[in-house]
């Protein structure tokens, strides 16, 4: 084994796959690099292909071309030793309802092929370690949300090797907000433990709470990448929303924004949401204090990220 | 850290899960055994008066009840189509996947808790079948043949109930095949004699797969000369496991592409 190159564990280039016979392309060329104890996000809308991403590295489905490797194995040729490394927690919970947290793990680590004794006792601590040993002989159908995706998360982990590689696909959707909190720590201390996580998700949000890198996905293309500062810096992070007071000035305005309400005479302008930088914007804007009527300071929605860096490759729409 | 584990580990595992999932949904299990029973009970009271199935039987009790043992292996077996589609549509398949577990120790599994379960329903039955009057004379040798002639049907149907649960897309269109299923036995020898059928059904169910089975029954509980019936009856079996097995594997390909 070469040293240096065993922290890379999830490496893929240029992989695409299209379905269907006329051939709807859903990748386009991905290419990503995850190191151990790393928690790289996958950041896209609906049908960006960031499903489809986790399915090929996870061996589920093959990649038209390109090449993918986990943990030094590649996914198509050695997918059976990717599959003993990985743990997957999909986008649906992949666990039994009708039969306990306990049973559902044991039933996990068995077939991962731990004896019985020792099924129980990693099923024993696994669920100790994501807060679930209360409801251990409870039958899942009566968990709460968080709860369940902590158990299929547990579920995915309990017969792979610690620390290993993860997918989480979209692992916080459907969740209040503070069951999300919970499974952040969790995926935290996991990654702290060592394992290599990648996970999807479209919620700017928690990439930037959780990520160490972020690939932001678009219809099947990766259109930036970087850690979660280099990325908001591009897009600013807050959005200074402005309801002009004339459509001469929504007209001069509209160029530079990253979002258009033509009807109400509102744009949006990128800001860092600091007290400073607004002001000065403000000031910048509407030197005579007479364009601007209202403003409201929001955080970056994903749309304004999107907007913001498929705007640096085509000319942002100004039409009123 | 953990050794590989095989095929078998696998299917024994994943039949203790389907067990233990009909443990838990037991009052769609009993459902599922109660019906061949009310079944039977409405045949030999309502029906039996009035069908005339010849000498060689001392009452329609005796005449029905190989038909509605086979009737009640039908049904069970069905319930394995539900079982298998609802593992394809939730996220559990991808996990078993990602386990590296393949698609004959999954079905191995819902197949293996099938019999178990159709086991137990088709002893409930003969004991109902006893307490209203049937009695079997088989021999020895007899019962056994019926054993595995029964066996051999439970066991190839759920295999075909299993490449359904992989055909229809939703559990519930799943679970209109288990009327298909059940369907099977009437244009047979089961509830009434072939030769009390239009001629056009006749050449059908003197053909058809479950004649021979509940024909060998039949014939081993009373008794009876059986000739080649039960091993025509499991040489279908086996037909049509082989096919069905050889069809989960496709339709197990396909779904999970």
């Amino acid at each position: 084994m070469t040293t240096g190159m065993d922290d890379v564990m999830i490496e893929a280039h240029g992989l695409t796959k299209s379905y269907g016979k006329p051939g709807v392309r859903v990748l386009d060329g991905v290419g990503l690099r995850v190191a151990r104890a790393g928690i790289h996000a996958l950041l896209g809308p609906n049908g960006a292909g960031k499903t489809t991403t986790v399915r090929i590295l996870a061996t589920l489905t093959t990649a038209d071309s390109g090449t993918a490797r986990v943990a030094g194995h590649d996914v198509v040729t050695a997918r059976r030793q990717v599959r003993r490394t990985i743990s997957l927690t999909g986008q649906f919970a992949a666990v039994d309802e009708t039969l306990t947290g306990e049973e559902n793990l044991r039933m996990m680590a068995r077939l991962s092929g731990l004896a019985r004794s020792r099924a129980r006792h990693r099923a024993g601590e696994l669920l100790d370690r994501f807060g679930l040993t209360d409801a251990a002989r409870r039958q899942v159908r009566t968990y709460s949300g968080g709860m369940r995706r902590r158990l299929d998360l547990a579920a995915g982990l309990v017969g792979s090797p610690e620390p290993g590689v993860l997918f989480l696909d979209e692992p916080t959707t459907g969740l209040d907000p503070r069951s999300r909190r919970e499974l952040w720590q969790v995926v935290r201390d996991l990654a702290g433990r060592g394992a290599a996580v990648l996970l999807t998700t479209q919620y700017l949000e928690e990439a930037d709470q959780l990520a160490d890198r972020i690939s932001v996905l678009a219809k099947g293309r990766i259109v930036a990448e970087g850690t979660p500062q280099d990325l908001k810096s591009r897009v600013a992070g807050h959005r200074l929303d402005l309801v002009l007071s004339s459509r001469e000035a929504y007209l001069r305005l509209a160029t530079r924004a990253v979002h258009h309400s033509p009807e109400t005479l509102t744009v949006g302008i990128p800001t860092d949401g600091t007290a400073v930088h607004t002001r000065a914007l403000l000031d910048e804007i509407d030197p005579h204090r007479t364009d601007v009527e209202r403003f409201s300071v929001h955080s970056a929605t994903l749309d304004d990220v999107f907007l913001a860096l498929t705007a640096e490759k085509t000319e942002a729409p100004a039409r009123v | 850290m953990s050794d590989t584990p095989g095929t078998l580990t696998h299917a024994t595992v994943m039949t203790g899960r389907s067990l233990l999932i009909s443990r838990r949904n037991i009052d769609a299990v009993i459902t599922a055994m109660m019906l061949p029973i009310m079944l039977m009970l409405i045949f030999v009271y309502f029906f039996g008066g009035a069908i005339d199935t010849g000498t060689a039987y001392d009452s329609y009790v005796m005449y029905v009840v190989p038909g509605v043992l086979f009737l009640c292996a039908g049904f069970g077996s069905a319930t394995t189509a539900v079982a298998v589609s609802e593992d394809m549509k939730g996220g559990i398949i991808d996990r078993f996947r990602s386990l590296d577990i393949g698609a004959m120790p999954i079905l191995a599994g819902h197949v293996a808790a099938s019999t178990v379960r159709n086991l137990v329903s088709t002893t409930l039955v003969f004991a109902v079948a006893l307490l209203i009057g049937f009695r079997p004379a088989a021999t020895p040798a007899g019962w056994l043949a019926v054993a595995a002639v029964l066996l051999a049907y439970i066991v190839a149907l759920s295999w075909v109930s299993a490449a359904m649960g992989l055909l229809a897309r939703t559990p519930e269109a799943a679970g209109g095949f288990s009327f298909f299923m059940s369907f099977l036995p009437y244009p047979s020898s089961a509830f009434v004699p072939v030769d009390s059928m239009p001629g056009w059904l006749q050449g059908f169910a003197d053909h058809q797969p479950v004649t021979p089975a509940i024909e060998s029954l039949r014939g081993l509980l009373l008794d009876q000369p059986v000739g080649n019936a039960p091993w025509t009856a499991l040489a279908w079996a086996a037909g049509i496991l082989l096919v069905s097995m050889a069809l989960t594997g496709v339709l197990f390909r396909t779904r999970t592409r």
